[in-house]
């Protein structure tokens, strides 16, 4: 028998501390469907192997008492599948209609992976980007710009920037979601369950059950009972914290798996923050002693945090993958932007950030004047750190359009919102005008 | 199948009672038991066999959902595996 303090644990960090499920991603191959007229067919491959996805979720949901808060699919990057004379745009709405049909809150995999160069059907597919955003709901789109093996593609980093722009543009009247949806990556993952830049790889079967687990509030609470003890005491309690959240994760994703005969993937150990209050990255980081998430400190902190999260999830799960550490989306994350309002969190301290965690600069808003070539300087050095460091990099950024420094942007839902911080005013142009690749750095010799 | 009821509320006379009588009417076996009041708070965990349960485990969430709300008691049941995977190597 189970004693009663542990069960009323278990039910107090599901209803007090906020943990959950984050998402269920189920990813499925679209290689079966590439060539001309591949819409309908991707379409049909998607709404079939998905159909219960949703179902199953909330059938889990019920039996375990466990929030599973998005149910979501990855498709292989449609650049891949796109045929000659089929139109990108037209395989983003079949992805949209597919995600209404099956239910699932978002779809991601409009992508393209032009880390060393860009195929015509790569460049075809970055080209409709700005569009197919601005014409769905539900899709998400990425691109791989650099990887440790093949250096910063620097012609595609110049598009991404336009792209941004471009989108932003598109869906100016909604402050430019559209750039909520698009990420840009260095080392992108294969089996990254969340969104924006979930895409389903060339290397997975048919489909696969990611999960990413979240408990920002239940490693908060746990710290809560050691103030003022040494690094080494939180490491461990941060370390036993991942473990349980992480086995909750394994449970439910190989029950998901059994439910939908599909393989299981991975759990992904990413701590994913929520805009609400008690799910919070940087209040974990302020529980350890900081005033503010942002400060001198700020960095090591989250370091810590970061490697402990790995070290007590990884012996709780038969398959870790994914992003696998401490997501820090501004828009996001409540303690986050009281830090980013408050003027201690800024751009240049979240790019540092970005170096001992595992995403990057995510759902940041800035000002809708802000140049193309300054947003593709920004994920160029993005870019720089995940290759140099063998780790996997994102900028998510949205210029908002005819907004300004100090202003607001509201995305609703688990998007948040974001007050608008300030770029280096500098010029980047001639930089990036330069095009061409940044060479893959000597630490990517390792055979 | 297994799982765990958990009832957490201000204490009164029948809380058991009430929650053993749905249990049986429905062919629900009690496995294990343990009750107690916790700082002033009626505190039950129930462990539970539900191999000849005779409706779904909707149907049953639904059931003690009612229950709790008329005695004004959070009642929940959830799989055993969610403690066993959180508690247990």
């Amino acid at each position: 028998m189970l004693n009663t303090s542990e069960i009323f644990a278990t039910i107090d960090m599901i209803k007090e501390q906020k943990l959950d499920i984050r998402t269920i991603t189920m990813g499925i191959s679209l290689l079966e469907c590439a060539g001309s007229g591949a819409a309908d067919r991707i379409y049909d491959t998607v709404t079939r192997r998905a159909q219960r996805l949703v179902a199953v979720g909330e059938e889990i949901e019920r039996e375990f008492g466990i929030p599973i808060v998005n149910k979501r699919i990855s498709v292989t990057p449609v650049a891949l599948v796109l045929g000659e004379a089929e139109d990108p745009v037209r395989i983003a709405l079949a992805l949209d209609r597919a995600a209404d049909a099956t239910g699932v809150n978002f779809i991601g995999g409009y992508s393209a992976l032009v880390q060393k160069g860009a195929a015509r059907n790569d460049l075809r597919l970055m080209r409709s980007i700005p569009e197919a955003l601005a014409r769905t709901e539900k899709v998400c789109a990425s691109v791989n710009v650099a990887s440790t093996r093949a250096g910063v593609n620097m012609d595609a980093v110049r598009m991404i920037g336009e792209i941004m722009v471009e989108t932003a543009g598109l869906t100016a009247d909604r402050d430019g979601l559209g750039c909520a949806k698009l990420v840009a990556f260095a080392n992108a993952v294969e089996d990254n369950p969340f969104m924006a830049g979930a895409f389903h790889g060339t290397g997975e079967g048919d489909t696969a059950i990611n999960v990413g687990v979240s408990g920002p509030g239940v490693v908060k609470r746990a710290l809560e009972a050691h103030r003022g003890e040494p690094f080494d005491v939180m490491a461990e309690t941060i370390k036993k914290t991942a473990f349980r959240i992480t086995r909750m994760g394994q449970l439910v994703a190989m029950e998901a798996s059994k439910r939908l005969n599909a393989p299981f993937g991975i759990v992904d150990l990413s701590l994913a923050p929520t805009p609400s209050v008690g799910d919070s990255v940087a209040h974990i980081l302020e529980e350890m002693g900081l005033e503010r998430c942002g400060q001198h400190g700020t960095t090591a902190a989250l370091m810590m945090l970061n490697d402990a999260v790995k070290k007590g999830g990884v012996m709780a799960s038969s398959s870790v993958g994914g992003l696998s550490g401490a997501f820090i989306p501004l828009s996001e994350d409540i303690g986050m932007i009281d830090a980013a309002r408050a003027g201690t969190l800024t751009l240049d301290k979240l790019e540092a950030m970005t170096c001992v965690c595992s995403v990057g600069l995510d759902m940041i808003a800035v000002p809708g004047d802000t140049p193309a070539a300054t947003l593709s300087a920004i994920l160029a050095d993005e870019a720089a750190i995940g290759v140099v460091n063998q780790k996997t990099t994102a900028v998510r950024l949205i210029p908002v359009p005819g907004k300004g420094v100090g202003e607001w942007v509201e995305f609703g839902g688990l998007l948040g919102r974001a007050p608008i911080i300030p770029v280096h005013p500098e010029s980047a142009a001639a930089f990036i005008a330069r095009g061409g690749r940044i060479p893959a750095p000597i630490n990517s010799l390792r055979n | 199948m297994k799982a765990i009821i958990s009832v957490l509320g201000a204490d009164k006379p029948g809380i058991i009672a009430e929650i053993s009588g749905c249990l049986y009417r429905f062919n629900v076996n009690i496995l294990d038991i343990t009750q107690t009041i916790l700082s002033g708070y009626f505190t039950m965990v129930m462990m539970v066999d539900l191999s000849g349960m005779t409706c779904g485990f909707d149907e049953m969430v639904g059931n003690l959902n009612g229950l709790g709300e008329k005695l004004g008691l959070e009642i929940r049941m959830q799989r055993n595996e969610i403690f066993d995977a959180m508690h247990r190597l």
